[in-house]
C-alpha cells in the first residue's frame, strides 16, 4: 500500500515533484496545495486527478485526516516554510522541506539518507537544488582526504528559477554552504548561485572546487568521484561529470552538468530534478519505514513543532 | 555636444574593479595611499571591495589578499570628504556582508545584477534602504538587452527602493548611442528623484566618449578608474574623463592636476603591467564578454594550451553571464579534448 502525499506549492519544483510520485513504488500523491487559482502547476495537478487547493495550507488541514495524508512535500518558499511545517505537524504529517528553510535535518540522498533511518525525524531538509548537485562530490572528496575548503557554483537558466527562489537568493547561498560543510565534509564551504537567461536556456552547470589539506591523492579522488557519480545517476540519470577531476595544486575541480527528465519544464532544468528526485527518494525511504512500523508519526505541539 | 554647466559625480573604481587589475591582491597600506590620495585629488565616492563585491574572495574569482572588513576598516576612517561604496552580486554576497560593509562605515551599497535578473536584488536593496544608505542598483551587460526591457528591470530595483539606478557596460561593447538609448530611457522615466549612472569599460576604447554619450543623456554619476584600472582594458579612463569635463565645463569637484598626479605617482606604480587594449580585451568589447572574464582567461591558456581569444569568443557565443568564470576553464578542457 503507498503512502498519500501532499505537495504544498504549485511552481516549478511543486509541478516537477508531481510527476516524480505519480511513478513511485510506495507513494500517492493526492493533494495539490497552491495560493493562484490560476497556476499551471493546480491545473496540471487537476488534469492529473489529484485534489487541489489555492487556499494554501489551510485549505488542506481539514482533509488531513480523511485522506490519510502522511507525508507532505513543501515546495514553497523559506519564509513561509516554518509556519507550514508547524500547521502540518499539529496533524502528524511527517515533512519533506524542499525550501532553503533548514529547520530539519540536512538529507543528500547517496551521503546521508541512511542516516536519518530510525531517528525518528517529522521534518528533514532537501538543502537545495545547488546542493544536491554537488555535495555528494564534495563528499567523493572528503571521504579520501580532509578537505579544507570546499566551494560550489551553480549555474541554473533564468526560465528554471521561480520567484521563490528569487526572494530567497541569500538563504540559497546560507543553506548550501552550511550543507558543504555539514553533508560535505569540508572545513569551511562556500556556495555561489547564477541565472543565466541565454535562449535557449542553457543546462544546469555545476562547478566543485576542493582545497584538500595535503596533496590531492589523484587516483583515490578520481575513483571515489565516478562511484559517487553512478549513486547519484541512479536517481538522476542525466547527471554528468562534463570535466575533471581537474588537479591543480592541492585544488580538485570538478564540472558537472545535470540535464533533467522534462517531466515539468524541459530537459535544461536538471536543477528541479535533481530536488524533486532526491527528495523522492528520501520520501520514498520514510514510507518504508512508516509501513514496516520502524517510524510512528506523532502529533508535535507549538513548542516541539519543529 | 554643449555640457556646458552640468554637475555629475565621480565614482572611482580603482580599488574594486581595479582589484581584477592585481588578482585582487593590493595590499592594505596600498589601498590607503591610492584612496587618500583620490580623497585629496576631490573624488567624491570611492569603491573598495573585491573585484567580485563583497563575498567574492573564492577558488572562482580569485582570494582576496585581505577580507573585505579589513579592506574598508583600513580605508573609511582615513578619508577626509569622500564617501566609500561597496558592490555586492546577490548570488554570491549576501546581507549578512552588507551588514558587515555598514559596520565598517560604508555610506552607498551598490547592488549588482544581470541585466535580466533585477528580482534577485530585493533583499539586499530593501535592506540598503532600511538602512538608510545610498542604494545603487547596478544592471550588468546592459547591451545584452533593449533599453525598453533594461527600464522594465531597473523599475523593479526602483520598486525595492534604490535611489540610483546604473546602465553597466560589463563588457566595454556599447557604442555611444547604445549608451544614450539607454540612459535616456531610465532618465525620462524615472524624472528627479532617481539618479542614473554609468559605468563603462574601455575595452574598444569608447569609455569617455561613452561617458559623455550617457551625460548628455542624463546621467549625474560616472564611474571610472585612474592608469588603466578595471577589468578587461580598464574603466573609462578617471583622470582623463576629469580632463575633458573640465574643457567642456561639466563640474565634477575633482581637480585634473591632482587626479593626474594620483594616476601617474600613485595608482602606475601599483600595476604589475601597464593597460593597453590588447587582442583578449579587445574581443571582450568586440563579442560582448564580461571583462573579468580576461585574467582567467589568459590563465586557461597558460594551462591549458587553449587560445584565449577563442575561449572568450566562445564564451560569448555560449551567452555567458558576470559571475560565470569557472566555465572558463570548461571551456578550456572542451576546447582541449576536441582538439585531439
Amino acid at each position: 500500500m503507498a503512502i498519500n502525499c501532499a505537495m504544498i506549492g504549485s511552481g516549478n519544483i511543486g509541478t516537477d515533484l508531481m510527476a516524480k510520485l505519480q511513478r513511485s513504488y510506495n507513494l500517492n500523491p493526492v493533494w495539490m496545495i497552491g495560493i493562484d487559482p490560476d497556476s499551471d502547476g493546480l491545473a496540471k495537478a487537476r488534469e492529473a486527478g489529484l485534489k487541489t487547493t489555492h487556499e494554501g495550507v489551510e485549505g488542506l488541514l481539514p482533509h488531513i485526516e480523511e485522506d490519510n495524508i502522511q507525508i507532505a512535500f513543501d515546495a514553497t518558499s523559506a519564509y513561509v516554510h516554518a509556519e507550514n511545517n508547524r500547521k502540518l505537524q499539529e496533524k502528524g504529517v511527517l515533512v519533506i522541506d524542499l525550501t532553503p528553510a533548514a529547520i530539519g535535518p540536512f538529507c543528500v540522498p547517496p551521503v546521508n539518507l541512511k542516516d536519518h533511518v530510525g531517528e525518528q525525524e517529522m521534518n528533514v531538509n532537501m538543502v537545495t537544488c545547488g546542493g544536491q548537485a554537488t555535495i555528494p562530490m564534495v563528499a567523493a572528496v572528503s571521504r579520501v582526504q580532509p578537505v579544507e575548503y570546499g566551494e560550489i557554483i551553480a549555474t541554473i537558466s533564468s526560465k528554471s528559477a521561480g520567484p521563490g527562489t528569487r526572494k530567497n537568493i541569500d538563504e540559497f547561498t546560507f543553506t548550501t554552504s552550511a550543507a558543504v560543510e555539514q553533508v560535505g565534509g569540508a572545513k569551511k564551504g562556500k556556495a555561489i548561485i547564477i541565472l543565466n537567461p541565454a535562449e535557449p536556456p542553457l543546462m544546469m552547470r555545476d562547478t566543485v572546487h576542493c582545497l584538500t589539506e595535503t596533496e590531492p591523492d589523484k587516483e583515490a579522488i578520481t575513483q571515489s568521484v565516478h562511484e559517487m557519480l553512478k549513486e547519484v545517476q541512479k536517481y538522476v540519470p542525466g547527471y554528468k561529470l562534463k570535466n575533471g577531476p581537474v588537479f591543480d595544486g592541492n585544488r580538485v575541480s570538478l564540472f558537472m552538468e545535470v540535464e533533467g527528465l522534462g517531466d515539468y519544464l524541459p530537459k535544461y532544468a536538471g536543477n528541479l530534478d535533481i530536488m524533486t528526485a532526491a527528495a523522492t527518494r528520501t520520501a520514498e525511504m520514510f514510507a518504508e519505514e512508516i509501513e514496516n512500523g520502524t517510524l510512528t508519526l506523532k502529533k508535535l505541539n507549538r513548542q516541539e513543532g519543529v | 555636444m554643449d555640457l556646458k554647466g552640468k554637475t555629475i559625480r565621480l565614482h572611482d573604481m580603482s580599488l574594486r574593479d581595479g582589484m581584477h587589475s592585481v588578482s585582487h591582491q593590493f595590499g592594505l597600506d596600498e589601498m590607503v595611499r591610492l584612496a587618500t590620495a583620490l580623497d585629496s585629488a576631490g573624488v567624491p565616492l570611492i569603491e573598495v571591495t573585491h573585484g567580485d563585491g563583497l563575498g567574492g574572495s573564492s577558488v572562482n574569482y580569485g582570494f582576496g589578499k585581505h577580507t573585505d572588513e579589513d579592506y574598508l576598516k583600513a580605508v573609511v576612517p582615513q578619508m577626509k570628504q569622500a564617501k566609500i561604496s561597496a558592490l555586492l552580486l546577490p548570488g554570491l554576497g549576501t546581507v549578512r556582508d552588507l551588514l558587515s560593509a555598514v559596520d565598517c562605515g560604508i555610506s552607498t551599497i551598490r547592488v549588482a545584477t544581470h541585466c535580466t535578473e533585477a528580482d534577485v536584488s530585493e533583499q539586499h536593496i530593501k535592506k540598503g534602504r532600511e538602512l538608510g544608505l545610498d542604494t545603487v542598483g547596478f544592471l550588468m551587460m546592459a547591451h545584452m538587452i533593449e533599453p525598453e526591457a533594461l527600464l522594465e528591470q531597473a523599475k523593479k530595483m526602483v520598486g525595492y527602493g534604490a535611489n540610483c539606478i546604473y546602465a553597466t557596460d560589463s563588457a566595454g561593447y556599447l557604442l555611444p548611442d547604445g549608451v544614450k538609448d539607454r540612459v535616456g530611457i531610465l532618465r525620462d522615466a524615472f524624472g528627479d528623484e532617481i539618479e542614473i549612472g554609468f559605468h563603462g569599460h574601455h575595452n574598444l576604447a569608447m569609455g569617455v566618449a561613452n561617458s559623455l554619450a550617457a551625460v548628455e543623456a542624463g546621467a549625474t554619476r560616472i564611474d571610472g578608474s585612474v592608469a588603466g584600472f578595471g577589468a578587461g582594458a580598464g574603466n573609462t579612463p578617471l583622470e582623463v574623463f576629469a580632463a575633458v569635463c573640465d574643457r567642456m565645463g561639466i563640474n565634477t569637484g575633482v581637480s585634473v592636476d591632482k587626479i593626474m598626479d594620483v594616476a601617474e605617482d600613485i595608482a602606475l606604480p601599483l600595476m604589475p603591467q601597464p593597460t593597453r587594449i590588447d587582442r583578449d580585451s579587445l574581443t571582450l568589447g568586440y563579442a560582448g564578454v564580461y571583462s573579468s572574464f580576461l585574467l582567467h582567461a589568459k590563465r586557461a591558456e597558460a594551462k591549458h594550451g587553449v587560445s584565449s581569444r577563442a575561449i572568450l569568443m566562445e564564451l560569448g557565443r555560449m551567452g555567458a553571464v558576470g559571475g560565470q568564470e569557472d566555465m572558463i576553464e570548461d571551456v578550456a578542457l572542451e576546447m582541449k579534448k576536441n582538439r585531439v
